[in-house]
């Protein structure tokens, strides 16, 4: 890559003393206080259908406004999922509905003049449910005869496979060659079946969303979201009012992975606004995020994993069963990076693949869209099974994986045949290996006091956008004082992409990172963009940055070639002003924008839009080194080392630091965040208290590199980060685990408990 | 009933509801900073000073700061700009939301140890939860400014 400036540096995020230091910035700081609150009564039951709802003692509450229920509002059946329409996510929701699908189903909507009233209203709603049989058991919802959507006027957009009347949301099998004689030829086939719970996001701020009519009579939306525009037709859709007359942005955003691109919280107050014309807010407690969220889908994969003696892995067979819960949303995309980012891992060799999955509705939490996005669920299996076949061979995993791995130039079939043009993942193994010491920790280690330290490793991919769907779209206008605006549509969630996508503007436009300003998101003024989610903003806003700074610069051109009286092609820019190549004349920057404010006909503002025909997957080496105890089957992990090919990284502290949370989210997953519920439904672990995400002492010490790459289809050779980072802890921290005790853990999370017992023979 | 106490180094009289949480009066007084994460006293978003103690503004009653005085990282600005540019150097900040929450633990933990080792930089903070960072580079930031601080003299609040 050519010498840069400013992309490629560890700059500050722009936003980052404001945050630092607790400036206003967030949904409840910045919108008004005195506004109605909003509050939903959630149901009780898993299945149930409401026989009668009786409001009116409740409405006498003082200070209550309004309680809608299911006979209120519009029957229009909609998806919270963001995704570009038509959704493949089935229109199976209405904002409140008769039917209640699982534990924390909204039942009415409350709005009142203050909390302390709605609360005490919210105990004097009269609600008759007629309890019904819920279908909580992911693996008999198919073709259940208790329907999770028996409703006729369910809808899929898209043929995803989707049935509701056998609770399918989606279903589909891809192969390519003949595994089963593939299978039937191998030496050694594992054949296991791996299972993921349905983790939360925890992020730390809440769901949460302003509403309010503005001037115009148009609904105004600020919410905490990654999906400005897909929240405007949701809520169109939803309210049953043109899109022209709402009007969504979003604040700084206290925290996304995912969770902010299904429009949880936004219908509620839009829908009491509409109603009274007043303002109104909703702010989920942590609880309600916990049991009415947006979690990871719950999933079991099977492997069967073919290879001859020496190791050459020959075939793959992989099934997925995916709970997508009561509702749609990315039920019928996550499953599906599942096998299509953990397959072609292994593109070495592979002489066939299968790909199977059922994505099933029952009445639990619906699941969403978290970081890693089913790539998660299915590489904690694949990678497990390579490491139990690594083991049952008897030859080091690491050595395993370099017979076997993609590589730069293969054409990765289970991958859409998309070629891994930017590949470094060799690098990154032989360099995590190094700075791991992979060679004296793999040996288990016995430290004769009860404890044995042990090493595990795994491999990861991604994509970067979704290949041939999204799209990112940035403005870049020149202002007086030779100062640019950058305008976009995608979402900071506090990954710090204003800063990455003002950092390329400071690039194409050699200037400092200090005069470039960053504004978005905004459906009104932002251009479009599918919105901050599939790891794409970097790969795909960040092209359409470039293609923007490049036409901006020729606007440039040409306004300084009317004031200097020379054909444009004659000049050259140098970031601080315009001169004739021979040297004779120039003008500078600050003069050139100024004079773009009198007497003008050339604009200096350019929007361009960029979608991709590919999504180059980033990839990655993890490994966990760990203490178990034998008495106890606790696991503590002492360090975790990572690798990771993202392209170019363009901000490496910011790259490091994305690495670093995503790694910690991932060892959560593994060994603490766990979902339990009661044979009613119910979540267990509904507060910060019972559902563990990792402190500071629980996620030992982390170091990560990077192993860049060039992919030629990004802005400077950049791919993503933001998802990747997930998914090694789960499969190189199950694999340590085995070599301590003898144990595979194949239920997240790696809990003392199952190691115990596990060790004495009881699994 | 009334309180009175001291909010950020300013005399404060106010009618309120007994039931009222410290976290509830601070953000209707203005002060943003202090943020809910939770409502079981387990992410340490809502962390301030009382008489420069660290307390959970969600689990003390507004009751119980009358007669007290209570700091907000609105009322310490200077204090945390001393190393908070450390953190950024970082990009720990990340989302943020859990930021003045733990800037105001890791100005309680200088206060009492201007030289903490890393584990006692990681002891102090544990209840202080972030979901973005992975800690590290929080930790980095810390340690940066603790470098560069060196030998100077250390915190006077000390």
């Amino acid at each position: 890559m050519p010498e840069t400036k400013t992309v490629g540096h560890a700059l500050r995020k722009k936003d980052s003393m404001g945050l630092l230091l607790g400036k206003p910035a967030f949904l409840c700081d910045v919108t008004p206080a005195d506004c109605l609150v909003v509050k939903l009564l959630r149901s009780p039951h898993a299945h149930a259908l409401i026989r009668s709802i009786d409001t009116s003692i409740a409405m006498k509450v003082p200070g209550m406004v309004a309680i809608y229920t299911y006979k209120d509002v519009p029957h229009n059946r909609f998806t919270n999922a963001g995704q570009t329409y038509p959704e493949p996510s089935p229109h199976d929701r209405l904002i409140l509905d008769q039917r209640l699908r699982f534990v924390g189903d909204p039942v009415a909507i409350l709005a009142g003049e203050s909390e302390k009233a709605v609360n005490r209203a919210m105990k004097l709603i009269k609600v008759d449910y007629e309890v019904l049989t819920p279908v909580l058991d992911f693996h008999t919802a198919k073709d259940n005869p208790i329907l999770v959507h028996p409703e006729e006027d369910w809808e899929a957009l898209c043929p995803v496979g989707a049935d509701n009347h056998r609770n399918l949301c989606a279903h589909e099998v891809c192969s390519q060659g003949d595994v089963e004689a593939e299978l039937a030829g191998c030496d050694v086939v594992i054949d296991h079946t791996w299972h993921t719970k349905a983790c939360q996001q925890a992020m730390m701020e809440t769901f949460r969303t302003y509403t309010e009519m503005d001037p115009f009579g148009r609904l105004h939306v600020i919410s905490s979201t990654q999906i400005v525009f897909h929240v405007r037709r949701i809520l169109s859709i939803a309210l049953g009012i043109p899109k022209s007359r709402i009007h969504v942005e979003k604040p700084r955003i206290g925290g996304g992975f995912g969770a902010k691109q299904t429009s949880v919280s936004e219908v509620y107050p839009a829908f009491v606004t509409l109603k009274t014309g007043r303002p109104a807010r909703i702010v989920f407690t942590r609880q309600e995020c916990q049991i009415a969220g947006s979690p990871r889908h719950e999933m079991e994969v099977r492997v069967r994993l073919g290879a001859d003696r020496q190791g050459n892995i020959r075939a793959m067979d992989v099934y997925t069963l995916s709970n997508t819960g009561a509702y749609s949303e990315h039920g019928p995309t996550t499953v599906g990076l599942s096998g299509h980012k953990s397959i072609p891992l292994y593109t070495g060799g592979l002489k066939a693949f299968r790909f199977g999955y059922d994505v099933v509705y029952t009445n639990v939490q619906a699941a969403g869209a978290y970081r890693g996005y089913g790539a998660t669920q299915g590489i904690f299996a694949v990678e497990s099974a390579v490491n139990e076949l690594a083991d049952r061979l008897g030859i080091d995993p690491v050595a395993l994986r370099e017979r076997n791995m993609v590589r730069q130039g293969m054409i990765m079939p289970a991958y859409y045949n998309e070629p891994a043009n930017a590949c470094a993942l060799d690098r990154c193994l032989t360099r995590c290996k190094e700075i791991f010491d992979w060679d004296h920790r793999f040996p288990v280690l016995d430290m004769g006091n009860g404890k044995v330290r042990a090493a595990g490793v795994a491999m990861a991919m991604q994509g970067s956008g979704i290949s041939g769907v999204d799209v990112g779209s940035a403005t870049v206008k020149l202002n007086d004082d030779g100062f640019y605006s950058l305008t976009i549509g995608a979402a900071d969630m506090g990954t710090g992409c204003d800063t990455i996508l003002a950092q390329m503007v400071a690039e194409c436009m050699d200037c400092p990172l200090d005069n470039v300003i960053v504004f978005g998101a905004d459906t009104d003024t932002s251009p479009y963009d599918s919105g901050s989610y599939a790891s794409s903003t970097t790969y795909v806003t960040g092209k359409a940055v470039e293609k923007a700074c490049t036409q901006l610069r020729e606007q440039i051109l040409t306004l300084a070639a009317e004031a200097l009286g020379c054909p444009a092609d004659e000049l050259e820019f140098t970031g601080q002003e315009v001169r004739r190549c021979d040297g004779t004349a120039s003008i500078s920057l600050v003069d050139l924008a100024t004079r773009s404010m009198c007497n003008n006909n050339t604009a200096v503002q350019a929007t361009c839009t960029h979608s991709s025909p590919m999504s180059p997957p980033p990839f990655m080496v993890g490994m966990a080194w760990i203490e178990l105890d034998k008495e106890t089957g606790a696991v503590t992990l002492l360090d975790y080392k990572a690798v990771v090919d993202c392209g170019t990284p363009i901000n490496p502290a910011l790259a490091r630091i994305q690495t670093e949370g995503g790694l910690c989210q991932g060892i959560g997953m593994a060994l603490y965040e766990d979902v339990h519920y009661t044979d009613t439904g119910r979540i267990l672990e509904d507060s910060l208290m019972q559902y563990k995400i990792p402190t500071r002492l629980d996620m030992g010490h982390l170091q990560v590199e990077f192993e860049s790459s060039y992919e030629p289809t990004g802005p400077f050779g950049a791919k993503s980060i933001g998802e990747i980072v997930i998914n090694t802890p789960a499969p190189a921290i199950a694999q340590a685990v085995y070599r301590a005790s003898g144990v595979w853990v194949r239920t997240l999370p790696i809990t003392p408990e199952k190691v115990l017992m596990g060790m004495q023979g009881k699994a | 009933m009334e309180i009175r106490l001291t909010l950020n180094g300013r005399q404060l009289r106010a009618e309120i509801e007994p039931a009222l949480l410290l976290i509830d009066f601070l953000r209707a007084q203005g002060c943003l900073s202090v943020k809910r994460g939770c409502e079981t006293a387990n992410c340490g978003l809502c962390t301030v000073l009382m008489d420069g103690v660290p307390v959970l503004s969600c689990s003390v009653l507004a009751a119980r700061a009358s007669g007290h005085s209570v700091q907000t990282l609105e009322g310490l600005q200077e204090e945390a700009e001393e190393f908070v540019g450390f953190i950024a150097d970082q990009g720990a900040e990340q989302c943020g939301f859990c930021n003045p929450g733990y800037v105001m633990n890791t100005i309680a933990l200088l206060r009492e140890n201007p030289n903490p080792t890393d584990d006692e930089i990681r002891a102090y903070l544990a209840g202080n939860l972030c979901r973005c960072s992975g800690y590290e580079g929080q930790l980095r930031g810390i340690r940066a400014f603790l470098n560069a601080r060196g030998t100077k003299e250390v915190n006077p609040h000390a």
